[in-house]
């Protein structure tokens, strides 16, 4: 099947997307958001989405490609106040606090749901000051020997620590490409975040090096409540409990790992997975 | 016919060989409809014609112009020496030069009656080489153009390829254009060069840069004075460095904050009118800030002193370095700002996903990715700033006191250039000659500061490709 994908053909025929079926909610629940309506500018991106982020659990969100995975992701954190022209309407919440309210401080929300990016980011400093940034801009070391111990043990979470401890000084730029994103994320996890949201983490990875970084996404999970953006089916099989389907905007069909890749209850879902479309 | 009459004959003839080499071609290709047999387009066969009549032409013209005087005057002498004594011979250029006003004269029907017949003869051979001259350069440029068309014409056939013949000769003009410039260059590193050396060969290099007087007036007669003719070079570079000091420490502060606030903050709207209004600044010709500097804030500067009780003269290194300092804000925002925002916008994801600040993502992860653009932008502005000298020329003094002082007067390289230069001058006394030496000082400063900027520029550029 090499069907070309365009939002025509993939609304055409009789299948509609009206509401989302499955069990987009749960009772754990970390993050809830609800009839979430994204736009930029005139173009809405994200249409009356509802959905929440069980705790220690791993949510996967797939679609096809321009659907707003990223979109719904970066809104979870406040990322799209970046861009002037995007407004986000509808309710997120987080432990009983709406994200959005007037006296949340976006800069703060973003220490609690921490963000990894699809390419790779560190900074151009060296590997120790990439994964200290975070605890020095909160402040959450008082000595010079906390600071350290908060960097080796992100650095060991991460599964790095044993392939930079003897070059805790060098550039993080000069890691390999595997490494560079299991720098982000010791960086991203030493500020301890309770939230981990990940846009395509390991897209950019040979396959070798995204094992490694699906072994670490398992582990995490015990910690921390993770939300993943993947084109890999196998990958949101692998490392997730909950698949959220998106198409076009909408959120089409969520629920167990298991049950949307065996027995998807929506045609575009089955399409999707069974690899008909993209 | 002058130079100027063949060369405009030149291009008619080859405006008139383009038509002839489209005609050519279409005939050879046997009539309009079967231009497509052709191995390139028939204009292309008129323009390869037309610059085959118009440069071999032009470029003889240009050397027989260049060697008619030389070679016409030799052959005068010639016939000078045959008619002449030898005592009369010692003056030579001085007898041609008024067999030259004589023939000149004659030819305007002026009064030569004061002339003995032999220079009468003389001037009359003068006039007969001239104009022999220019029947045999007109006929032999129209031969050369018009045989040059011949030939190609009769080489244009269906297979010839006009097209590479003609990408051949634009490559060699633009080769050649380049090549001017990069003489051009040569040309005035050496001529500074050599004058330097004439300068060393009277003045000892060490005197030069290790002395601090400098009081390049010599005294031409023994009655002047004040003319020890001392040419200690430290008082300008100290004086140089003191002002280029001044403008950095305006200019840099200022045109960094200017490219954050362009590059990070500003909206759309306000960096749309705010870039234009920098490259104004940029523009503004710098006379016109040296008046600025020498009329309202030098007397500004000294109102100020006289309020706070300090002595500021009114000619002070203060006002000439913060116009300086103006000029060139808009040399350092402008590269900085290119150098900020070539930072990937990952990195400020990145870091804004982190928790921090806008603010403190610029302080500690955008701006140490731009520090290499940054430094380059800065070096090229000091070196904007140590050549500068119409600022320092109407703002800044001419007493070459030796003084880290910014509210002294002081002078700079480049305004003791322009004062050295300034008049009438003997063009081989050491005051002269300074000039150079001081130009070879300023010109190397500026070619190893451009260089390192170069340098750290070109290397941030390859760091996020
Ligand atoms: N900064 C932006 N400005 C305007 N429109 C945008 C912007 N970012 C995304 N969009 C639009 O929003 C829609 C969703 O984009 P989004 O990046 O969320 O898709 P995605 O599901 O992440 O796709 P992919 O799998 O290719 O990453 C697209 O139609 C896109 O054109
Ligand atoms: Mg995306």
């Amino acid at each position: 099947m090499n069907t070309v994908m365009t939002s025509e053909n993939l609304t055409s025929g009789d299948i509609v997307i009206n509401g989302s079926v499955g069990t987009p909610f749960c009772d754990d629940a970390k993050m809830s958001m609800r009839n979430v309506n994204v736009f930029y500018a005139e173009n809405q991106a994200i249409h009356d989405v509802s959905l929440d982020l069980a705790k220690n659990q791993v949510t996967a969100l797939i679609g096809p490609s321009g659907c707003g995975k990223s979109t719904f992701l970066r809104c979870i954190n406040r990322m799209n106040d970046l861009i002037p022209q995007c407004k986000v309407t509808g309710s997120f919440v987080m432990d009983g606090a709406e994200l959005y309210a007037k006296n949340m401080d976006p800069v703060l929300l973003r220490a609690r749901v921490g963000m990894v990016f699809q390419k790779p980011n560190p900074f151009p400093k060296s590997i120790y000051e990439n994964v200290a940034y975070g605890p020095k801009i909160h402040g959450l070391a008082t000595s010079k020997s906390e600071l350290d111990e908060i960097v080796e043990t992100s650095l060991q979470k991460a599964g790095l620590f044993n392939e930079v401890k003897d070059r805790l000084d060098k550039p993080g730029t000069g890691l390999s490409g595997g490494q560079q994103q299991r720098l982000c994320i010791a960086r991203t996890i030493a500020v301890s975040p309770e939230v981990i949201l990940m846009d395509e983490p390991a897209s950019a990875l040979d396959p070798i090096a995204t094992a490694v970084i699906e072994e670490l996404i398992s582990e995490l999970k015990e910690k921390y409540t993770i939300a993943i953006v993947t084109h890999s089916m196998q990958q949101a099989a692998r490392v997730s409990q909950k698949t959220a389907y998106f198409h076009l905007g909408k959120l089409v069909e969520m629920g167990d790992t298991k049950q949307i890749f065996t027995n998807p209850s929506h045609q575009l879902t089955e399409n999707y997975i069974s690899g008909r479309f993209g | 016919m002058t130079t100027t009459h063949l060369a405009f004959a030149v291009i008619i003839i080859a405006l008139f060989s383009y038509w002839l080499g489209i005609k050519r071609a279409i005939t050879v290709a046997g009539g309009e409809q079967h231009t497509r047999q052709l191995v390139s387009l028939p204009s292309q066969y008129g323009l390869l014609t037309a610059f085959w009549c118009g440069l071999p032409a032009i470029l003889f013209l240009l050397i027989w112009s260049a060697i008619e005087a030389s070679i016409v005057d030799s052959l005068l002498i010639q016939q000078v020496m045959l008619t002449l004594d030898t005592t009369a011979q010692q003056n030579m250029s001085l007898l041609v030069n008024n067999i030259k006003i004589l023939a000149e004269k004659v030819q305007l029907n002026e009064d030569v009656s004061a002339a003995t017949a032999l220079q009468l003869q003389h001037a009359a051979y003068y006039t007969e080489l001239n104009t022999k001259a220019t029947w045999l350069k007109t006929l032999l440029t129209l031969v050369i153009a018009v045989g040059c068309v011949a030939v190609l014409l009769t080489k244009i056939k269906q297979s010839f390829h006009a097209r590479n013949n003609l990408e051949k000769i634009v490559s060699g003009l633009l080769f050649t254009c380049s090549g001017i410039a990069l003489l051009t260059t040569i040309g005035i590193v050496m001529s500074v060069l050599f004058e330097s050396i004439a300068f060393f060969s009277k003045v000892p290099v060490t005197e030069f840069l290790f002395g601090t007087q400098w009081s390049p007036q010599i005294a031409m007669r023994a009655d002047q004075v004040g003319g020890s003719g001392a040419f200690g070079a430290i008082p300008l570079f100290v004086g140089t460095i003191l002002i280029s000091t001044i403008a950095m420490c305006l200019a840099i502060p200022v045109g960094l904050m200017i490219a954050i606030y362009l590059s990070q903050y500003a909206s759309p709207r306000l960096r749309s009118v705010a870039k234009p209004m920098l490259e104004i600044l940029a523009g503004v010709p710098t006379v016109v800030y040296g008046f600025f500097a020498a009329l309202t804030v030098a007397p500004l500067i000294r109102d100020f002193g006289i309020l706070v009780d300090l002595p500021i003269v009114a000619e002070s290194a203060l006002a000439a370095g913060l116009v300086m300092g103006v000029m060139i804000i808009p040399f350092v925002s402008s590269l900085s700002e290119d150098a900020l925002t070539a930072v990937p916008a990952a990195l400020k994801e990145g870091s804004i996903g982190m928790g921090a600040t806008h603010s403190e993502t610029i302080r500690k992860v955008l701006f140490p990715a731009a520090i290499p653009g940054i430094v380059g932008a800065i070096l090229l502005a000091v070196s904007r700033a140590i050549g500068e000298t119409m600022i320092v020329v109407m703002a800044a003094g001419l007493a070459a006191n030796l003084t880290f002082n910014p509210i002294e007067s002081v002078t700079t390289v480049t305004v003791q250039i322009v004062s050295l230069l300034k008049g009438d001058q003997e063009f081989d006394s050491a005051k002269t000659l300074a000039a150079f030496a001081l130009g070879l000082m300023l010109f190397i400063t500026t070619l190893a500061l451009n260089i390192a900027a170069l340098k750290i520029v070109r290397k941030y550029r390859e760091q996020y490709d």
